[in-house]
């Protein structure tokens, strides 16, 4: 239930002002779902208030409500008091509602000053708009700290850049209630922290902020209070000073939930995986791996840390068999691979090379399928599947039926459509077929995107397992804590290349995160890094 | 969380192709009305001529097997997510090949040597036909829509150029090849009939329906439940995924079609062996385009397939009978019909999905399916 907080007056008047934004018992069905039932939210103003939730919780839906993409089944909303209809976005923008969307939402061929004004360049002609436009974001920058070229072309700046003309663009149509949406997916923990900086700033100069994240560490950062939803329902609000981790997620799961994974040292075996000088050039020609060497041993988690498209995708497909190898030496289980003597991931599974991709839904799963026959996919051509020319159905899925049972994949039902599961379900799916091909190498990309936490803690325990009897694990992953909290060693990944190594004990996020940005620690004592202490 | 889940699996199959039906009946009988004709009496007189009338099931059969083979190739395609519209070429030339054996090996071999004979060949030039545009359809990105369209008149120049020109029966005027000898025509089945003592009209149905009848159970076993069934269905379904699970995607390509195509080639074994015992020009007559038709209709699934070729078949035979017995419903009225009848089962099959499915998303709001873990 939504705490009925006395709001003291935040500018420290006598009468304390309404809340700039107030739900009242919002609902939202699509069909059978659910998605938002008897929402009640009240946000202060000039507070940064977190909603914490697991995917497919109806956090989405409740913003994309209040941002006029969907309109409520039944519900009450109120802006500053008021009552409003938010009929569109361009509704909820005259409202003074911005938002930052997860993926942004820019044209990148266009300069930060033409992005901005998308939308209200006003005249016939755009000389006006131009000149008025750069004043404003002139001013903007300043006030905040968010500097910015407004000629710079959007494709060329970094991310956490981009965002930052996704709350400028806000800010600029008069935005006093900014909505983010997973803000920090993007960013490397040097930019999450900037981000953290400016949206503080943002709240002293009495803007109100709703930050939607799945990652508690942010919360606990930066929020003054936290609303916490499941299966569609707000089920806590907290004073966030007077909360921690433990206990959202409890909330979050509705039970206790294991944080890391039991973690223990153990000695490596023999190398099983030799990668000799690999470069790796795309269709375009541009270069996107780049003389990367490492070894995998035996009984090895080895972590490769880096913001998304750095070149992690590159090495597993190109691993994995799904792309030739054009330069460089892999040497798996015996075998040498080069540009004469290709594998396809056929050939790879024979000799134990496993795969759990990035992208379940377009490659771990054939989603239109039942589950077991997702189940064979990658193995439709051994023993497990049929004999002969044929399948053998009761066969697949009798198999299928015990790894749901192992992995306690639910529904426990081979028959049930594989994109009729949940994000967790779909991955233990992926998971179980993969390790169930007992690989003396094991390829893993992004286990965990868009599972939840749940399902996140069964997975760290099975990719530990699978390391204990002996399977070498190359994990790829954008989420430092989980690479941090699985890997016997780290490499950091940086514009295709490796740039940076350490060891399980050594592991530091701050110098990891300067080498995901491309820093060298060594040579950056003039960066100060700030730790995101609050709360 | 999409915005409307999606129908239940027997509207879609069942309800879905029953409402584009009585919607083309609907419009028919209002055209047929407003020419002054009474709809109730001209559907009498279809399903009377399609079904009761002497010898007129054995049409309607005749037809429904050249609708399941084109039918059966558009699907086994369509499952790789190929949209072959050359059936009508492959049947073409898949009719050549089987015209090609009769005419070489009729008045050397027997029967039971060279029917099966031109079987084969059928199957082998229709996959011919279909490999071209697969090949460069999986190794050259030329899009197969455009090629196998392309093919078919590709392939009606060769018939012509053939039939007036090498094979054309010496002495006659008209582009047909010569006959060929009794010993080398598929079995009718009125004749089988008659020969166990059954009384039965003459009509053109031959065995080729009970080849056309195996074709479903192979395209089944195929599709559901050999191994490269489903790496076909995997590539139809996700590229990515059968990237990933090491399907060689320009391989699976190519022999799909060589199978589309050898389906719609052994539609020429139903005209050229079983009916017209000789090569004419034109032969195929639309089948291989109504094929695409029949395969939306029947979901690519062989059991629809058969029944949507058996309505067809029915449309046919039964829209012969309305030129027949209206003065005022022409041939290109009962055209008319058989096209309104494509158009909303195929063309516009899914038309009234989004509706039906939001109808059907309000009536059964009930716990929620997707489960959590």
């Amino acid at each position: 239930m939504t705490g009925q907080d006395t709001h003291h007056g935040m500018r420290g008047g006598d009468v304390s002002p309404p809340p700039a934004v107030e739900l009242r018992r919002i609902n939202k069905r699509f069909g059978r779902v659910h998605a938002n039932r008897d929402i009640d939210l009240t946000i202060d103003a000039g507070t940064i208030t977190g909603i914490i939730g697991e995917n497919g919780a109806g956090k989405s839906t409740l913003v994309s409500i209040l941002y006029g993409f969907y309109s409520a089944d039944s519900g009450d909303i109120l802006i500053d008091g008021t009552p409003v209809a938010l009929t569109s976005t361009a509704d909820a923008i005259r409202c003074g509602i911005g938002m930052v969307h997860q993926h942004f939402m820019l044209v990148p061929t266009m300069s930060v000053l033409d992005n901005v004004m998308l939308g209200r360049e006003g005249g016939f002609t755009l000389t006006d708009g131009i000149s008025k436009t750069r004043k404003r974001l002139a001013q903007l920058s300043e006030d905040y700290g968010l500097e910015i070229d407004p000629d710079a072309l959007v494709q060329d700046l970094p991310v956490g850049l981009q965002q930052r003309v996704e709350i400028l663009k806000a800010l600029l149509r008069g935005a006093r209630i900014l909505i983010l949406d997973e803000p920090t997916g993007v960013l490397t923990p040097q930019e999450a922290d900037r981000l953290f900086e400016i949206l503080r700033m943002l709240k002293q100069d009495g803007v109100t902020i709703l930050l939607i994240t799945h990652k508690l560490r942010e919360i606990m950062a930066i929020t003054d209070d936290v609303n916490v939803m499941r299966h569609g329902q707000m089920v806590a609000h907290r004073k966030t000073k007077d909360t921690n981790r433990e206990d959202l997620a409890r909330l979050m799961v509705g039970r206790d939930v294991l944080f890391t994974a039991k973690y223990h040292e153990k000695e490596p075996g023999a190398p099983i995986l030799e990668i000799d000088a690999l470069t790796h050039h795309d269709s375009r020609g541009s270069t996107v791996l780049s003389d990367i060497s490492f070894t995998l041993r035996a009984g090895e988690i080895l972590g490769i840390a880096g913001v998304s498209g750095n070149g992690q995708s590159q090495l597993l497909d190109v691993l994995s068999g799904i792309e030739p190898v054009q330069e460089g030496t892999i040497r798996v289980a015996g075998e040498v691979i080069d540009s004469r003597n290709r594998r396809d991931p056929t050939a790879l599974r024979q000799v134990g090379v496993a795969h759990i991709p990035e992208d379940r839904h377009h490659r771990g799963l054939v989603l239109p399928f039942s589950a077991a026959e997702s189940s064979i996919l990658g193995y439709h051509l051994t023993d497990v599947a049929g004999s002969g020319l044929f399948l053998d159905l009761q066969k697949i899925e009798a198999r299928c039926a015990d790894l749901m049972q192992r992995y306690d994949v639910r529904p426990p039902d081979p028959q049930w459509r594989s994109g009729g599961f949940s994000g967790g379900n779909q991955q233990k799916i992926v998971v179980a077929r993969e390790i169930a091909a007992s690989p003396q190498v094991l390829l893993v990309g992004q286990p965990t995107r868009g599972v939840d936490i749940g399902a996140i803690e069964f997975i760290h325990k099975e990719l530990l397992a699978a390391r204990d009897r002996g399977c070498a694990i190359l994990l790829v992953s954008v989420e430092l804590d989980e690479i941090m909290a699985l890997s016997d060693r780290i490499l950091v990944m940086n514009a295709g290349r490796i740039v940076g190594e350490t060891a399980h004990g050594e592991a530091d996020p701050n110098r990891i995160g300067l080498m995901m940005a491309g820093i060298d620690p060594n040579n950056a004592r003039d960066i100060t890094v700030q730790e995101t202490g609050a709360a | 969380m999409s915005s409307t889940p999606p129908l239940p699996r027997w509207a879609d199959i069942g309800l879905l192709p029953v409402l584009n039906l009585m919607i083309a009946m609907v419009v028919s009988g209002l055209v047929i009305a407003a020419i002054g004709e009474n709809p109730f009496d001209a559907v009498a007189v279809m399903v009377k001529g399609a079904f009761f009338y002497d010898g007129s099931l054995g049409y309607t059969l005749y037809y429904t097997t050249n609708f399941i083979f084109t039918g059966l190739a558009v699907a086994v395609a369509y499952h790789a997510m190929l949209f072959n519209i050359g059936g009508e070429g492959q049947a073409y030339i898949g009719g050549l090949g089987a015209g090609l054996v009769c005419l070489a090996l009729d008045q050397v071999m027997p029967g039971f040597v060279t029917i099966p004979l031109a079987i084969a060949a059928a199957a082998v030039f229709g996959a011919a036909w279909a490999l071209i545009p697969a090949y460069l359809q999986a190794y050259r990105g030329s899009h197969i829509v455009i090629t196998t369209i392309m093919f078919n008149f590709i392939a009606a120049g060769v018939m012509v150029s053939l039939l007036g020109g090498v094979l054309m029966q010496p002495g006659q005027s008209s582009p047909a090849s010569r006959t060929f000898e009794p010993s080398s025509f598929i079995p009718f089945i009125h004749e089988i009939l008659n020969g166990i003592g059954i009384e039965a009209a003459r009509t053109p149905l031959n065995l080729s329906f009970v080849l056309a009848l195996a074709a479903c159970v192979f395209v089944w076993v195929l599709i559901w439940r050999s191994r490269f069934g489903y790496s076909l269905r995997t590539l139809g379904q996700s590229e990515p995924a059968a990237a990933y699970a090491g399907i060689p995607v320009g391989k699976t390509i190519v022999v799909t079609m060589l199978i589309s195509g050898a389906l719609a080639g052994m539609m020429g074994v139903n005209e050229v062996v079983g009916v017209n015992h000789r090569l004419v020009l034109n032969f195929t007559a639309g089948y291989g385009f109504t094929g695409i038709a029949v395969a939306l209709m029947g979901r690519n699934h062989p059991v629809g397939i058969v029944l949507a070729s058996l309505l067809f078949g029915a449309l046919y035979q039964g829209g012969a009978e309305l030129d027949f017995e209206f003065q005022t419903i022409t041939r290109e009225m009962v055209l008319l019909i058989q096209g309104l009848i494509i158009l909303f089962s195929g063309a516009l099959s899914y038309m009234l999905n989004p509706p039906l499915a939001r109808l059907f998303a309000r009536l059964s709001v009930g716990p929620r399916r997707e489960v959590q873990a």
